[in-house]
């Protein structure tokens, strides 16, 4: 009774959001826009960085690779293929740079991560302004911003649905192990390497579709634009908050977050990273397990006392 | 032209060194991983900037304050900012983690304020803008000051942590936090005081960039970032593998921009990086097995 109840309640939810375009003004869907990349992008990286304790900076270096995928080839190919084409520049970039660090301890993969987006944006820019001499690139494509939200919606649904397939699969599992004892995996022969190579790229792939479906709303693109850092801080912020390791706390952070830092930017344009940081700061001190870890203390404080009792009587 | 690229390149690297031995030290002895760093190393360079430009103060002069300020944001910062997390944290490895993270905020809140006050134009001063004669070529008289104060701080700083009784201490929590008090060494005080030591460095790297380089606000990631390539090349807490990777940046990055293009400086930089963590982890001087 309670499951059918619980996947009837989230379609019905589902179906009420896949609707929003025919009942809210421009402003709302621009917002729900946002929303469904963000709760995307925070999940995707969860996905990943969550389950293994890497900590990827590297969200904008995919998302960029996405959305300038679609500027250079929206106008030659078919719109379908050009998001199959921008998933599969991901998925080689992220299987290059797993193969190449994922081996390392760490500290070197959060460094190294932190510095591709920069890597990337460096190359473009250099491609852009030496060998093709613009920097700035148009996006005409017939899509109006009904169309962009219901593919993030999707993708969205894709992502979380995936998540909660992979704790079930053989690859959860494996990444289970590999969580409690590195060797004991190794030795019951579970491949470390290409599993967190796996996750990444699914991780990275996503997150260049995200870049990529998003890209159309900005009509003009440049590197900068596109490989801005706030993007993977937010990102990490938002997983983060929620609790990496859960299949809701992403987006259940990335809601909250994402509406305080509209309402932060539009109220103080000025002081915005300030207030950036001092959030970010607050969150790994407060919270270091998330919210939603949060209320799992809270949940758990009330019926603990009561059970020894029980075992007593 | 070759000549005239290796001094430029030498003078570059000496910056580099001199920045990356902050780093070095932070991430060797207090074991965090600071993001901040390059915020620090811009502000340094603002107020070199305004000591010169409003109160006409040379910038040498202006490094007696600037770098003391650093130590006393560093020290505050560490105090305020990481130690509780060094108190939180499990292991080294999370409190690594921990680190990059709350370092990670300060860097947007440092950034923040200086794009309140500084906006964020590029900024550039004129201070001893002449030619001087060098092994034939002429280099600007700013560059050369600056080669000269990274020499002087930083090979001053190495002989005071290699030779005195205090910064053996230092380098022996480097070397084991563990074993560091039972040999009667406060492992505490001397990772804040590590830190802080860093916060100067940073500083005063600032002074002596500000001195022949543009920068703004959000160019501190930048400085971060090399840095971090500079350290761990050099190998992690090394102050001699931080000098000589230091150079050797710089070297390679005057290079690339003279005899290739000057839009692929960052991304030669990075393949570097890349190649050395791929060939060797612990760094191009570092010992094994770290």
């Amino acid at each position: 009774m309670k499951p059918v109840l619980l996947w009837g309640g989230g379609l019905a939810v589902l179906i009420l959001l896949a609707c929003a375009p025919f009942y809210v003004g421009p402003y709302w869907l621009g917002l729900l826009i946002g929303l469904a990349g963000y709760v995307t992008l925070a999940s995707a990286w969860a996905l990943f960085s969550g389950r293994t304790g890497y900590v990827s900076l590297a969200t904008v270096a995919f998302f960029g690779i996405g959305a300038y995928t679609v500027a250079v080839l929206s106008e030659k190919l078919p719109y379908a293929l050009v998001l199959l084409i921008a998933a599969g520049i991901g998925l080689l970039v992220a299987l290059l740079v797993g193969l190449a660090t994922l081996r390392l301890a760490g500290v070197y993969f959060v460094i190294f991560s932190f510095g591709l987006a920069e890597l990337v944006r460096q190359l473009v820019t250099w491609f852009e302004t030496t060998i093709n001499a613009t920097l700035g690139r148009y996006i005409f494509l017939p899509l109006g911003p009904e169309h962009i939200y219901w593919q993030l919606l999707a993708l969205a649904v894709v992502t979380i649905g995936l998540t909660a397939w992979i704790g079930r699969s053989r690859l959860g599992l494996a990444l289970k192990v590999i969580a409690d004892d590195e060797t004991v995996a190794a030795h019951i022969g579970i491949s470390i390497s290409w599993t967190k190579i796996a996750l990444f790229a699914v991780s990275a792939t996503i997150i260049t579709l995200v870049g990529a479906i998003q890209a159309p709303r900005w009509t003009y693109i440049e590197p900068n634009i596109v490989f801005n850092p706030t993007v993977s801080f937010m990102t990490l912020i938002m997983a983060l908050f929620g609790g990496a390791g859960r299949l809701w706390g992403p987006a259940l952070g990335a809601i909250p977050l994402f509406l305080l830092f509209e309402w932060l930017s539009a109220n103080f344009p000025d002081h915005y990273s300030i207030l950036l940081g001092i959030l970010f700061i607050l969150i790994v001190f407060l919270l270091p397990r998330g919210v939603v870890g949060l209320f799992e203390d809270l949940l758990q404080s009330n019926p603990k006392p009561s059970a020894p009792k029980e075992q007593l009587e | 032209m070759l000549m005239s690229t290796l001094v430029a390149g030498l003078v570059l690297g000496g910056t580099y060194a001199l920045v990356a031995m902050g780093l070095t030290i932070q991430y060797g002895i207090a074991r965090t991983m600071n993001l901040a760093y390059g915020e620090v190393t811009i502000a340094g360079a603002f107020a070199a900037y305004l000591i010169y430009n409003v109160l006409g103060v040379s910038p040498i002069l202006g490094l007696t304050i600037i770098a003391p300020i650093g130590f006393a944001f560093g020290w505050i910062v560490y105090g305020l900012l990481l130690r509780p997390l060094v108190a939180r944290s499990k292991n080294t490895a999370a409190l690594e983690i921990n680190s990059i993270l709350a370092t990670f905020g300060l860097l947007f809140v440092v950034q923040g304020v200086m794009l309140v006050i500084f906006g964020g134009n590029y900024t550039s001063y004129n201070f001893m803008n002449y030619g001087v004669d060098v092994l034939g070529t002429r280099v600007a008289a700013n560059r050369l000051l600056a080669l000269f104060l990274a020499v002087t701080v930083g090979g001053g700083l190495y002989l005071v942590l290699t030779r005195t009784r205090w910064g053996t201490a230092l380098r022996a929590v480097a070397v084991n936090p563990a074993a560091a008090p039972l040999v009667g060494i406060d492992a505490n005080r001397a990772a804040r005081f590590a830190f802080a030591l860093g916060g100067g460095l940073a500083a005063s790297g600032g002074v002596a960039i500000s001195m022949y380089q543009t920068f703004t606000a959000s160019s501190g990631v930048e400085f971060t970032m090399k840095a971090l390539i500079v350290v761990i090349m050099g190998g992690v807490g090394n102050l001699a593998g931080a000098i000589l990777a230091g150079l050797l940046l710089g070297l390679a990055e005057t290079f690339v921009a003279t005899y290739i293009s000057p839009g692929l400086t960052i991304a030669s930089v990075y393949l570097i990086f890349l190649a050395v963590l791929l060939w060797r982890p612990q760094g191009l001087f570092g010992k094994v097995s770290r």
